[in-house]
């Protein structure tokens, strides 16, 4: 419907936008209903995405006509935008930001060098940035739900934490079944995007593989390459996260820091 | 500094408590956790803590086995500063039986055998089997910690604590999670097992009958600072005073 009302492509991309937001914006309201307040957090993230998207988009037709280093000056950014996205959603815990940006930044790059030296991914950077972006974005993913999953992990079986110190045991033997399990969970989602390709969803990748002219073969086992470059740059960035993150529950005595909100620093006083 | 090194060095050569806490702090935020306790536990001796709620004695507790961190103050273990002991060896060597018995997923064999495990020992199955009978829980040793009652738990926990050899243990209300039965019978359980492993014990206690009944001295405790330290019959009035 929205075709045959504009055949301006920007005018058309406009109205599409538009509509989208409404039916997210409908989702929200009820969800409302049922109390549940996301409406400030959605409107905050719906206007950050189209406006992040444009400038992404108005940045690429200058990229598109420089050298294919200049790639990497538009990821580098994007690895440090992932690290303060992802550390926020680990309030709590004390060097977040760092954790991220070294998880992030060595699993996502590993990745993007070591399938590059080996010709999987295009050097051009109409290719790089969107791949590229496509590994940072998820590594971020998974490095969020590490972090968000290990405090909770850890404020949840702070008892067993201390009794497994009390023990004698070191921190990392104390917290490693929740180091264990945040790493499980948070890799879930890419697991199975790769169990449910072709299945469940065809990645958008592919429709532009075979507009472009692509063997459709070819553009098939080119997702399969990309969902299995997404689990290994996830992978490898929950396993960096979760190592770091560990030492930063506890302190250098080996005493657990990272403590549920009720029950403050000092523990009980009774 | 001089005066320092000759404390430490007569600690050293002539340590005449096997736990010692020095001016032992802990301030949080401008709160006053523990505020300079001076104590000396002599080997064998069963110490309360009691106190009202509030006061300090878990703060205290946690001190002890370095759980916390003292901000002023230390802590000698056997003549020697606990900060130059590291972290891990101290709690082998200080034990702690929480309020809540946490126990690890498993059995209850496996339990026991964490402790050891932590360096690198294996725990005898005999030595599991005479744990297990000194806290009444004999032929159990293969039982899930799921099957568990609230006093067996606790049991479990003081025969875990048990197993880790330790030259002093720590019992913070090891009781007060407990039904009057359960209560009764870890009480006396406790009592019975401190005396048959001679052990030195320091229990935070919320009844100052109970701390009369397990210990040999008592310590009061009112916010964070040490009240009084006399032996059970002269102090235990003041503490109920404290109620």
């Amino acid at each position: 419907m929205l075709q045959r009302l504009f055949t301006n492509q920007l005018a058309l991309g406009g109205a599409q936008a538009a509509a989208v937001t409404l039916l997210v914006l409908v989702v929200m309201l009820l969800a409302r209903k049922r109390e549940i307040h996301l409406e400030r957090e959605t409107i905050v993230a719906l206007s950050r995405g189209i406006v992040q998207i444009i400038a992404v988009g108005s940045i690429f037709i200058f990229l598109l006509r420089g050298p294919a280093w200049t790639g990497m000056l538009l990821l580098a950014p994007m690895i440090v935008a992932a690290a303060a996205i992802s550390a926020h959603r680990a309030k709590g815990i004390p060097g977040t930001f760092r954790v991220s940006l070294c998880a992030i930044a060595t699993g996502s790059g590993t990745v993007i060098a070591l399938m590059t030296l080996a010709g999987v991914l295009d050097t051009t950077i109409t290719s790089l940035v969107p791949l590229g972006s496509m590994l940072i974005y998820n590594a971020m993913n998974a490095n969020s739900l590490t972090l968000n999953r290990f405090r909770s992990e850890v404020e949840s079986h702070f008892g067993l934490i201390e009794t497994a110190l009390a023990l004698g045991a070191a921190s990392k033997q104390a917290v490693a079944p929740y180091v264990q399990v945040s790493f499980r969970t948070s890799l879930i989602p890419a697991v199975d995007s790769l169990k449910s390709l072709g299945i469940v969803w065809i990645p958008g990748l592919m429709a532009g593989m075979l507009l472009a002219g692509s063997d459709p073969v070819y553009a098939a086992i080119y997702q399969f390459v990309t969902i299995s470059m997404i689990l290994s740059a996830s992978g490898l960035t929950v396993l960096i996260s979760t190592l770091l993150i560990r030492n930063h529950a506890f302190s250098h005595a080996e005493q657990l820091t990272l403590r549920p909100q009720a029950i403050p620093s000092q523990g009980k006083t009774s | 500094m001089e005066l320092s090194m000759a404390l430490e060095q007569s600690h050293i050569t002539q340590p005449k408590f096997v736990l010692e806490t020095e001016h032992l702090s802990r301030v949080i935020s401008d709160r006053r956790l523990v505020d300079d306790i001076t104590i000396g536990i002599q080997k064998g001796e069963v110490l309360a803590v009691v106190g009202p709620s509030g006061s300090g004695k878990s703060s205290f507790l946690r001190l002890l086995n370095r759980l916390d961190e003292p901000t002023m103050g230390t802590v000698y273990l056997e003549g020697t500063d606990y900060l130059q002991i590291p972290p891990q060896e101290l709690r082998r060597r200080v034990g702690m039986v929480t309020q809540t018995a946490y126990l690890f997923p498993g059995t209850i064999a496996d339990n026991l055998r964490f402790g050891p495990q932590q360096q690198g020992k294996d725990l005898p199955d005999d030595t599991t089997t005479l744990l297990l009978h000194q806290v009444g829980l004999a032929d159990r040793a293969n039982s899930d910690i799921v099957n568990l009652s609230g006093g067996e738990a606790q049991r479990v926990s003081l025969a875990r604590a048990i197993a880790n050899s330790p030259a002093i243990l720590l019992m913070d209300e090891p009781t007060s999670a407990l039904d009057e039965e359960a209560k009764e019978e870890v009480e006396a359980l406790i009592l019975k097992v401190v005396r048959q492993n001679a052990l030195t014990c320091v229990i935070v206690s919320h009844d100052p009958a109970q701390a009369a009944r397990i210990a040999s001295r008592v310590m009061v405790v009112k916010a964070g600072r040490l009240e009084k330290i006399e032996p059970v019959t002269e102090v235990i009035h003041v503490a109920e005073t404290l109620h």
